[in-house]
């Protein structure tokens, strides 16, 4: 625990904080006392082994969960205590871990409806969403960004897994967040897809902070900048991607010898 | 530019079936019957809302359907004009909606259908022994149809031609609700709630929005329902009303426009036609239930059109093999 506590007089100089963040499910303390500063424009990378409170860090922050103590700051605005949709409002967007998508719909209906969530036109009962040509064009941006316009069209219960998670990727994008959290994007991938997905994570502009939770060391390290090792709920090793490679603790928590 | 589809070819020929079936229909009796389908379908496409597009399974509608047409039945026995009565009516049936919608989103699944139920029982309970208020078992007599613009509704054909108008004043707004972005919200928290909040909907808010849409249309059905017998009586809040609206839905096809429609169709005629030559009609419609259910688990419209796929292919699959044969005879 030495990471230095932040001065309060400076503007901030952080896209997301976690200010001591605790959340305990009965007698087991989930998330132990986190404190997080990610700067503007940083790739942060939070590993952990199964259990570690990762995907529960996620939650508090998007709001699925509410902590027990403890503050979550956007871009200088303490949402703590906001509803998860208003939060999605101030410019964060997540992924899922498990896939979390429309089956019933099409690839770019799905990216329509991350679309229209941030749109006032999502409460009209009378217009045809179909012709609203610049959610559909946007839609059609974002599918682009992943790779996957060419089918659009498709429902999503004939696509493939590595196609699913690059929807969940073009839905968070199509928000246009600020901060995008994501729950490991590379989960079930195989090589190749690893290496698509890695390409358009890079590809992300740098107004685009990012957090991202992943098992797998190689291809993630490449993509971080500051890693956090998290054990137990607690930040156990916290640095640049050298220091916490190079710490004896990761090895001893994380790769187990 | 209209190009003419086969989607388009067969909505011309419903209306048209529809406009000119006194005509064909002849016989008064029958022309109540397509008014009471039409009635109920109403009901059915009101449900529908909750049920198909929200995943909010209500056992509870025939209480709102019954407090429109209480409502309205008791102010024209108040000495109020039908105007005022059927928008007190709606009224009533709209806050009651929200009422029930306050009540019951804090569950989903079994949760809200038992709310529902509950709620239900309640306005069924109200209505008969509250005797002072709504009469008890005796029920409200409605004496008069209403005369939209001097025409009267007293007979048969003229009162089928206002229930056809307000059908299609129903069906329009449900298919310009499924195809809107609203329509798609609520599909939304019916798949996927917790994306949909954090996609940044207000999940709670599209649900009781739709429980109010849902209650709106209900509350016309109860209204048209009140002027077609010109009586209501707690039986129309019964749990059997309510679960047999449910079935109308369920067996017709979830979220689709026409399966709600053919869902009330096969119960009202089931009710009224068949229950004349068949003393057992109660297990008729069950055992039609069943028989759907089993073959057709997504509903008869949806399930009809599958079938039909089948056969095609398989009458196609067939005349090819009979063209391969034929020389070799």
């Amino acid at each position: 625990m030495t990471a230095p506590a932040a001065t309060n007089n400076a503007p901030p100089v952080t896209a997301l904080g976690v200010k001591r963040l605790c959340k305990a499910f009965g007698g087991l303390k989930v998330t132990a006392d986190v404190t997080l500063d990610v700067a503007p424009g940083e790739r942060r990378l939070i590993i952990g082994p199964n259990g570690a409170g990762k995907t529960t860090l996620f939650n508090l922050i998007t709001g699925e969960i509410t902590p027990d103590s403890g503050a979550v700051i956007l871009n200088g605005t303490d949402i703590t205590r906001l509803p998860s949709r208003h939060r999605a409002h101030l410019g964060l967007a997540r992924t899922y871990q498990i896939i979390t998508l429309f089956a019933r719909d099409t690839i770019l209906r799905n990216v329509t409806l991350a679309l229209l969530g941030l749109s006032h036109l999502r409460w009209d009962p009378f217009i045809n969403l179909d012709r609203q040509h610049h959610l559909i064009d946007a839609a059609h941006a974002a599918l682009a960004r992943v790779g996957l316009e060419h089918i659009g069209g498709r429902p999503l219960a004939q696509t493939s897994y590595g196609e699913r998670r690059r929807v969940e990727i073009a839905m968070a994008l199509a928000q246009n967040p600020k901060v995008l959290l994501l729950d490991e994007p590379f989960a079930g991938l195989s090589v190749e897809e690893r290496r698509d997905v890695q390409k358009l994570l890079f590809a992300i502009p740098r107004d685009v902070t990012i957090v991202m939770i992943e098992h797998d060391m190689d291809v993630a390290l490449e993509f971080a900048e500051r890693i956090t090792l998290l054990h137990f709920g607690e930040v156990v090793v916290e640095g640049s991607r050298a220091e916490v490679v190079a710490d004896p603790r990761t090895r001893e928590v994380y790769l187990g010898h | 530019m209209t190009r003419v589809t086969p989607r388009r070819v067969a909505l011309v020929v419903a209306l048209l079936a529809l406009v000119t079936l006194p005509v064909w229909v002849g016989n008064s009796y029958y022309v109540n019957i397509a008014s009471q389908i039409l009635l109920f379908a109403v009901f059915a496409l009101a449900l529908n809302v909750l049920v198909g597009y929200g995943g909010l399974v209500s056992l509870g509608h025939a209480g709102l359907f019954a407090i429109a047409g209480y409502a309205a039945a008791l102010m024209l026995e108040a000495g109020y004009n039908h105007l005022v009565a059927d928008l007190a009516g709606i009224a009533a049936a709209v806050v009651a909606a929200a009422v029930f919608a306050v009540l019951a989103l804090r569950a989903t699944g079994i949760g809200l259908l038992m709310i529902t139920l509950a709620l239900g029982q309640i306005v069924w309970g109200i209505a008969y022994r509250w005797a002072g208020l709504t009469h008890g078992d005796n029920g409200v007599n409605v004496a008069t149809r209403p005369q939209p613009f001097g025409i009267s509704l007293a007979g048969a054909t003229s009162f089928y031609f206002a229930t056809l108008v307000v059908f299609l004043a129903a069906v329009v707004a449900m298919a310009l609700f499924v195809r809107s972005p609203f329509g798609a919200s609520l599909r939304g928290t019916r798949d996927q709630p917790q994306r949909m909040n954090a996609l940044g909907y207000n999940v709670w808010l599209i649900r009781f929005v739709a429980f109010l849409f849902s209650g709106f249309w209900t509350a016309a059905a109860g209204l048209l329902f009140i002027y077609y017998n010109g009586f209501i009586s707690p039986q129309v809040a019964s749990l059997q009303a309510s679960a047999e609206a449910l079935l109308m839905v369920i067996s017709g096809g979830t979220a689709t426009l026409l399966g709600p429609i053919a869902g009330a169709a096969i119960v009202v005629i089931m009710k009224n036609v068949v229950s004349a030559y068949v003393e057992r009609w109660n297990m008729v419609l069950g055992i039609i239930f069943v028989l759907i259910i089993t073959f057709m688990p997504e509903g008869l419209v949806p399930g009809s059109v599958r079938l039909a796929k089948l056969g095609w292919h398989a009458l196609r699959k067939q005349a090819g093999r009979a063209n391969v044969e034929e020389p070799a005879r």
